[in-house]
């Protein structure tokens, strides 16, 4: 296996708040490699986004108790000085956010904030940077690059504004992009175009995608490999056909339970999860998602499960055994499907 | 896996029955004017312009389109919150597009309404009791001495605890305040509830709760719903019939299934294409028609067939001269294209 791009390893993020210590992230490890993409998987407040935050320097040791390791290229980002990680962040690991609408500055051009990344990473002329701010826009399919620079982001259509983000990010070429829930916030015609969009200019970059979302239908067609997230930790890893076909969590199976599919044929029910997600500041004893799990047991009010690896790289968190596991995921996951 | 689609087997509508909500030629234009004091009408927008429609009691009818459809402006024109330009609209038979005070507030009591984004549709200075209890109040359908308990027992209908009573809206997530709007439009009892991207805003779990709520609640009052969505797995799932909408007009309806084996109007096929699939091998056989573009300015629409500037299969100068009709296709089916989609264009087979 080749030497991973990033190798997050037992990274907790807490923050001390009025009410107690919210544990946001809470023992997380994995690796990315160079060219893949990786889904992340879960409810609001699971940590998912907290988590990427994170590893772009986001979250601060000001406001959060930060442990673990975030190694990029073999660099300890969380130890290294701001100036360096202000180098990294933006020209090599590079994000786009939930809402295009927010997060464009509405008093400048459009052309000029793409601008304003590129030379804030690399020594190039006003006009320079301005040509290549345009010509990536061309890229990700603006049309009429040259006069769209000159706008203001009022003028740009939801999905124009998400394109727009992308250009911005992926303007220094960087080796790992991070979307959080990149389409959340669009209609599902721009969603199709703005994925596919991802998905061309990972492969025309070379880079690592990072996709977070809470839409299981998402990473079933743009992700290679995807991880489920609950209450701050990694419940279920695995490649798509793992998660799809032989998924191992009963997180997992609630999510796939609760999305309204186009191919089920009558109004057949949807089976949601339980309950709401936990309190980061007061999480389940044992397995957090035992209050919301049909199958828990007394084992999973006391011991908090480990990451098991089942074959491959495919990994579950749960007691339920193996031989149970895989029953119940074909005989009451699977059929309903 | 196999997935068997079969017909639909739940019973239809009674069309045999009077409708419950008819629309027929409804438009509504909002005028753009120039100027501050002598205003100068310079052009419309046409947000929806001509639709007709029928809803029948007991069922669910999904509207999906994408933003700037006019599909939240026609439930609002369905609801008499806009007037219609032109068209009538009839509500158990009476028509209704004129009507003013006690006879419109009457009437209302019928028709409610649940909004898209819980955070912004429930006033943050009031308790949920008395946003719940401000139905109550308005219309006077129950003693004052006994709102607090009506509302209490439509809390607990809709799956909160009744002890939440004087709780402020900020202390509740996404999905409960959604239920908390569900409750209030339940107070007067209505036959009609138009529900605009109920569960857009919300996490897939918790849409999956609201959405059987939903169901729960039209089984157990015989409700009537007119369910607003952009996603279309969502409205499929809900609906009986579904009603695609672009730039103003309805382009195609048909009862859900049919509209995902047999999609007639490239707008919807693509519409469907757009949908990610929770199935890694059945989204590989599904074949892509990609828009592109954006929806185009409803101020100055395309001539002819609306879609035809961003229509693959668009053939010209027909297209863009003659304006298609809606015709029958398969049972139930109407579409509006001269050029329709071939069966199964989207999805080849289900089974895998």
């Amino acid at each position: 296996m080749p030497e991973p791009l990033l190798e997050v390893r037992d990274l907790r993020v807490h923050f001390p708040t009025e009410d107690g210590l919210v544990k946001a992230v809470d023992g997380v490890s994995f690796s990315l490699q160079p060219g893949e993409t990786l889904g992340v998987v879960g409810e609001s407040g699971s940590g998912k986004s907290v988590t990427f935050l994170t590893v772009m320097g986001l979250v601060g040791s000001d406001q959060a108790v930060i442990e673990g390791e975030v190694l990029f290229q073999g660099q300890d980002l969380l130890k290294m000085p701001k100036e360096e990680l202000r180098n990294i962040r933006g020209s090599k690991i590079s994000m786009i956010f939930q809402d295009p609408m927010t997060s464009l500055h509405p008093f400048y051009k459009v052309g000029y904030q793409i601008a304003e990344a590129i030379r804030t990473h690399q020594s190039v002329s006003k006009r320079e940077a301005h040509d290549q701010a345009v010509e990536m826009l061309r890229r990700v399919g603006i049309p009429k690059p040259e006069e769209r620079a000159d706008q203001y982001p009022h003028e740009f259509s939801g999905g124009m504004r998400q394109r727009a983000m992308i250009a911005m990010a992926l303007s220094l070429n960087p080796d790992i992009l991070i979307a959080d829930e990149p389409t959340t916030a669009l209609d599902v015609t721009v969603q199709a175009q703005i994925l596919d969009l991802i998905d061309r200019l990972k492969a025309e970059f070379n880079a690592a995608v990072v996709m977070i979302t809470h839409d299981l239908g998402v990473v079933a067609e743009h992700c290679d490999e995807i991880q489920v997230m609950y209450a701050g930790k990694i419940v279920e890893v695995g490649d798509r056909r793992d998660i799809y076909y032989g998924s191992h969590h009963p997180y997992t199976w609630g999510l796939l339970g609760s999305i309204s599919r186009l191919d089920s044929s009558t109004k057949e029910r949807l089976q949601p999860i339980k309950g709401l997600p936990p309190s980061l500041i007061l999480v389940p004893p044992g397995c957090a998602f035992h209050p919301r799990c049909p199958y828990a047991f007394d084992r999973c009010k006391v011991e908090v499960p480990k990451l098991i690896p089942i074959d491959g790289h495919h990994a579950s968190a749960c007691h339920l055994s193996l031989a149970d596991r895989e029953r119940i995921f074909h005989e009451e996951v699977l059929v309903r499907r | 896996m196999s997935v068997e689609v079969s017909e639909r087997t739940a019973p239809q509508p009674d069309t045999t029955r009077e409708p419950l909500v008819r629309l027929r030629g409804v438009k509504k234009y909002f005028p753009i004017t120039r100027g501050i004091i002598f205003q100068k009408h310079v052009g419309d927008v046409h947000a929806v312009d001509g639709v007709d429609l029928d809803i029948y009691p007991g069922e669910t009818v999904g509207l999906v389109g994408e933003t700037g459809c006019g599909k939240s402006t026609l439930a609002r024109v369905i609801m008499r919150l806009y007037d219609a330009t032109e068209g009538t609209i009839e509500f158990e038979g009476q028509d209704i597009t004129h009507l003013k005070g006690k006879a419109l507030r009457e009437r209302r009591r019928d028709m409610q309404m649940i909004f898209q984004d819980p955070f912004a549709s429930l006033n943050p200075r009031k308790t949920v009791g008395s946003i719940i209890g401000a139905p109550f109040r308005l219309h006077g359908t129950v003693p004052k001495n006994k709102i607090k308990s009506e509302v209490q027992q439509l809390m607990e209908l809709v799956g909160m605890s009744p002890e939440h009573y004087n709780r402020y809206p900020h202390e509740f997530s996404g999905g409960q305040r959604q239920r908390i709007g569900v409750a209030r439009s339940l107070a007067l009892r209505p036959k009609l509830i138009v529900c605009d991207e109920p569960v857009s805003a919300l996490d897939v779990s918790i849409q999956a709760q609201i959405l059987n709520l939903l169901e729960d609640l039209q089984e157990e009052f015989n409700l009537t719903y007119l369910f607003i969505a952009h996603d279309l797995s969502v409205v499929k799932h809900v609906s009986d019939r579904v009603a695609v909408m672009y730039l103003g007009k309805i382009v195609e309806m048909a009862p859900g299934d049919t509209l995902y084996k047999n999609p007639k109007h490239p707008y919807t096929g693509a519409l469907l294409s757009a949908v990610p699939i929770a199935d890694p091998d059945l989204a590989q056989t599904k074949k892509r028609i990609i828009l592109e573009g954006d929806v185009p300015s409803p101020i100055d629409p395309p001539s002819g067939c609306r879609f035809h500037p961003r229509c693959p299969n668009a053939q010209f100068p027909r297209c863009r001269e003659e304006e298609p009709l809606l015709r029958p296709f398969h049972p139930g089916q109407v579409a509006a294209c001269h050029y329709p989609l071939e069966d199964r264009a989207v999805m080849e087979s289900t089974a895998s």
